[in-house]
This record gives C-alpha cells, structure tokens and sequence, in this order.
C-alpha cells in the first residue's frame, strides 16, 4: 500500500502523496479465465495499481482513476525521492488536489494490454514460457474494464463512488457506467468520445505502420533483441501532433530554429517543433513497448459504445451513474461536439450530467494542463457527490484558489 | 438600489434567492415535479429552489464557465451552451417549463430563442427588465446618460444586454411571433416589494415583467 505521507516531504513544495510503491495482483487464474470480447480465453491476468489516500471505512469514497494510451498505473507521487517526475497526473491527484487524497481512496490500474506491469503483449505467456507477441489476443475497451472490475472486487470495494478518465481512460470510465451499471455512483468522462472517429482511427493506423515499417520488430517478435524504436518513435511523434492544437504549436515553437540563426538548408533537425517532437519520441522508446502500442490503439479503434443498438441514447440506457462531462475547445482528436452528443444522450434519457467545455489552447493535451479548471469543476462535483449538498459551495471556493 | 444586486449568499441555501419577486413568482408558477430547463441559469440559485421545492428534475444551460461551476458544486446538472445556437441537443416538447429569467435582453437572437424555448417546453416564462420603467425614462430624460440602477445594472460598454426592450415590446412581438401570453407578473423592483398580475399602467410603472407564454393554438 502507499506511504499516505511523506515524512521528508520539503515544506514549500506542492502538496504530494510523496512516496509510493506499486502493487500487483493476479486475477483471472483458471479456470476462472476472462472471456473476451474477441471470444478468446485469457488468465491468470496480472493487475498493476497504485492506490493513494485511504478506503474509508463505510467504503464509499474509492475513486477509479483511467489512464490514457500511453499512461500507466503511476499517477500521483514519486516511486523513488530522486525520481525526475512525478506520476502522470500528480497536478489533480494529491492531498487538496482535484481527486483530493485526504478525501478520497483513488485507485489507478495499468491497462490490459499495457506493458508497465501490468498483462500485455510483453507478458510471458505461461503455455510457452515466452513473451506472447502477436499471439496475445486481440483486447477491447471493455475487457479493460472487465479487468478493473476484477480488481474493484478484490479490494472489496462494494461501490465506486466515481471513475476519472481522460482520452481512452474516458473511454473506460464510460463503459464502467454502462457495463457496471450498479457498481458506480458517478463517471467523469474528460476530453474523450462515445466512438472513436475515422480520423482517429487513421492517426492510430499510420502510427502503427510506421511500427510494422521497422525492420526491427519482426512480428512482433522482437524481445530478447532490438526493438523497434524508430517505429515506435514515429507513432509518438504522430500522436504528438494529434495532441497539440495549431495554435499551441505555432505558440510553443513558431517557426523557431535552434542552435542558428539562419536555415542550414539540409536534414538535420533544425526547427524547434522538430526538435520537440524527436525528444517525444526518443523519450517514449526508452518506457513503452512498440506491441502495446499496437494493442491499446487497437483497442481505441474498436471503441464505439453504440454497436448492437440503435442509437447513441439506446446505448446509453442502462446507466445510473451521474455524470460530469468535460470538453476542451481545442480538442480536434476528440472534439467537444461527440461529447455535447454524449450529453444531450444521456440528457434525453433523463440522467444527471453537466456538460462543461472548458476554454483552451491546448488541445487535446488540456485535460492534462488545465488542471485549475479542470480542478475548479471536478472537486465540488465530487464533493457533491459524496457529501451532499453540505458544504458544497466552500468546495466552489476552494477549487479558486488552486 | 445597487446595494440589492448582490445576491445573499447567507442563510440556508434552500432560502437563498427568495428576495427575489422573479424566483418566487417562478416558484409559485411551478407545479410539483415539473420538468424545468432554466436558459442562462447564472449560478443555479433559481434551479436549486426548484429542486428543493418543487422537487422539480432540471436542467440549466449557461454560457459563463465560472457560473457553471457554481452550479456543479449546488449538485445541478447544466449544459456548457449559447443560446443563440439553437437548444439542438433537446428534444421537442421534452420540458414543461422553459425558463429564460433576465436573460432575454442579452441573445443575439429573440425571436430564435422564443421558438426553440416553445418547442422544447410546453410553457416557457419570460423575465426581462423593462426599459420603458419611469425610473429609466426619468434618468435618461434628465441626465441623458444610459441608466446604471438595479434595472440596467451595466455600462452600456459592458453590457451582456444588446436588446433593450419595454413590456408593450414584448407584448407585440409574442403577436408577431404566434406566441400566446398566458398570463403576466408585474414587480417594481426585484428584491423588494412583490409581483403583481394587475398593474395600472404597467409600462410606464413595471421595474419588470414576467410572462408565461406558450405557442398559439
């Protein structure tokens, strides 16, 4: 379990969980294997997470916290006092923070299918001894879910009072309120989308290309050898831009040039949005695995909660959660229009949900920089939500002064 | 009369807001378990004393990201939205009261608006300030200045209000528009006092008006 405070925490520094250490949990052992969404069997599944806060003792104030592609199940903290960055979200996860720890048990799994821990592509698969590869089975969104609910139930948590999720992770936060429709109070689904759309689907298709272009992934079955890092690189550096917003660019980088002055007129990487995005993907070879790449954004790709129904609102219909939907106007890879449609849905169906299109440069990445919007709206929400009305507008101000 | 605008934030939430002659005549109007959509519904103080009065089940749409948070941490549900585009994602006849209280002088686009509210809801109840009031006439007729009171509590170059209008403005653009005035509150100011349905001379003495309108049969 995780260290709730730091005792050398350094006293002007922002507010941390400070140190923590990540779990593991094998679920799914056979014959109680996980059916998925493919058809195919698969178990015993190993479960990273980290857990920050404590479950109180009515264990009603555990959160769910749904990492994006490229995240992992370290959210908050540090694992090690010397490591350079923080977890993923530690600007929302903390003691006073959006997903306030003094308040809430906040519990963050790594994916199925991930590679940080949690089981993947990159996995030994026990029938062979050997990493899967390409032989593990195709995953899906829901069977993600499936495999969070597995661990929910192994914590003994009757209930979640909310799952968080931005981008995919929003993308699982909104399967748990249909799928798991008993099981959880409320969802926050953040810059994400009901389906993924045609233009996504084809960012994820070209950053896979450029895997399977690299001589070096052979398959898939590259473990043991060199990676495939340029293709892995390039997919990042694909997503990069996805992310980012016209305007954040030509702000960030313009048309700068680094290290001169005038153009050199040859190959090298001389403009600073180059710059940015080589570093990007050179950054991300060195913590991701090119198959979980191709799994995860697979399983982006099939996302579209209105399969087998006849409209958006049909799919929608079994949900009991309220919820708190958060769009970022910039966002063009998941634009605010499929989450307002999310909304007037689940509108028309009579549920609870507030709908806020946070105003922003940033892109889709502002559902990981707005955090004092972001802050302003999801702490009175959840303490709403878990308090009631008491008490409810102190939160409003306190959201202020983040 | 200014010291009135801020609204009073002490006292129990469920009271809060009952100064007001636009909230209580809404409350009043408001059968029990009703549907509401509140348009422009500021910090949800209105859609609160609905929810904890009426029991009504509502739903606000507000522009203003700050306003918005305030109504998420009342535990109201509102849609981040611009009036002027239309209530698209709502489905026809869906509410059963649309409400546009103190919002109408601020669309871009009345007669869109009204339509949307009509289709939307089976009544809708329109609250505006009236600027044909005595006090407004009487500040502009003797200073010659755009008023700045508890009516028109704006700078005319910062002002969310472009459409200016009287209750015998309304009254004739419901005419134009096939819509019916069911019925009609009369309040000199909004804090003070209380609204009326018979007022000699409304338009020259009506701080505000309220209308309960629905579509012409």
């Amino acid at each position: 379990m995780t260290t709730h405070k730091p005792s050398t925490a350094a006293k002007q520094e922002e507010p941390s969980v400070g140190i923590v250490s990540p779990n593991q949990v094998r679920l799914f052992q056979p014959p109680h294997v996980l059916k998925l969404a493919n058809g195919a069997a698969l178990g015993p599944i190993t479960i990273q997470y980290e857990t920050y806060g404590r479950l109180n003792a009515k264990k009603d104030n555990a959160i769910l916290l749904c990492h994006a592609l490229s995240g992992d199940a370290h959210a908050a903290g540090r694992h090690a006092p010397e490591d350079p960055a923080p977890g993923w979200w530690d600007t929302a996860v903390g003691p006073g923070k959006a997903l306030d720890t003094d308040e809430y048990f906040i519990l963050c799994a790594n994916v199925l299918g991930g590679c940080k821990g949690s089981t993947g592509a990159s996995s030994t698969d026990p029938a062979t001894g050997r990493p899967y590869g390409l032989s593990f089975p195709i995953v899906t969104i829901g069977d993600m879910v499936e495999c969070q609910k597995a661990l929910v139930d192994h914590l003994g948590i009757p209930k979640l009072l909310a799952v968080v999720g931005g981008s995919m992770g929003g993308m699982q936060a909104l399967e748990w309120a249909v799928r798991f429709p008993e099981k959880i109070q409320a969802a926050i689904p953040v810059a994400t989308t009901y389906r993924l759309s045609a233009q996504g689907i084809a960012f994820n298709a070209v950053g896979r290309e450029a895997i399977f272009a690299d001589p070096n992934w052979k398959r898939g079955d590259y473990y043991g050898g060199e990676a495939p890092a340029s293709g892995l690189a390039i997919a990042r550096m694909i997503g990069h831009i996805t992310y980012l917003s016209d305007k954040s660019m030509h702000e960030k980088f313009g048309r700068e040039l680094r290290h001169r002055e005038e153009y050199a007129y040859n190959f090298e990487t001389e403009f600073q949005v180059e710059s940015y995005l080589r570093h990007q993907g050179q950054k991300f070879i060195q913590r991701f695995d090119a198959n979980s790449y191709l799994y995860i954004t697979k399983a982006m790709d099939y996302f579209d909660m209105t399969d087998n129904f006849p409209s958006l609102r049909a799919s929608l219909k079994r949900t009991r959660a309220k919820f708190l939907l958060l769009a970022f106007s910039s966002d063009w890879l998941f634009p605010p229009q499929e989450m307002r449609d999310i909304a007037g849905a689940l509108r028309a169906n009579g549920a609870d949900v507030t709908y806020l299109e946070i105003k922003s440069d940033y892109g889709h990445d502002a559902f990981l920089l707005e955090t004092e919007e972001v802050t302003r709206a999801m702490k009175p929400f959840l303490r709403y939500l878990h308090r009631g009305g008491h008490g409810a507008h102190r939160g409003a101000a306190e959201g202020g002064v983040l | 009369m200014n010291e009135e605008q801020a609204p009073a934030r002490a006292g129990s939430e469920n009271n809060e807001g009952l100064q007001r002659n636009d909230f209580r005549t809404v409350l009043d109007l408001v059968e029990p378990g009703s549907r509401v959509l509140d348009l422009g519904c500021g910090d949800g103080t209105l859609l609160q004393l609905l929810r904890a009065r009426k029991q009504a089940s509502g739903y606000g749409v507000e522009m203003d990201q700050r306003l918005i948070m305030e109504c998420i941490a009342r535990g109201l549900s509102v849609f981040q939205g611009n009036l002027d585009e239309g209530l698209r994602d709502f489905e026809d006849q869906s509410f059963d009261y649309v409400i546009l209280n103190q919002t109408l002088p601020a669309v871009h686009r009345p007669a869109y608006v009204l339509d949307e509210m009509l289709r939307v809801g089976k009544m809708g109840i329109v609250s505006f300030p009236n600027f044909a009031c005595w006090r407004v006439r009487w500040h502009l007729l003797t200073r010659g200045r755009m008023p700045v009171d508890e009516i028109i509590p704006y700078e005319w170059y910062d002002t969310p209000n472009i459409h200016h209008l009287t209750v015998v403005d309304f009254e004739e653009f419901c005419r134009k528009q096939g819509v019916a005035i069911r019925r009609a509150f009369y309040f000199r100011q909004l804090s003070r006092g209380h609204a009326v349905t018979r007022m000699l001379r409304p338009n020259l003495r009506a701080g505000y008006a309220l209308f309960v309108i629905a579509r012409e049969p």
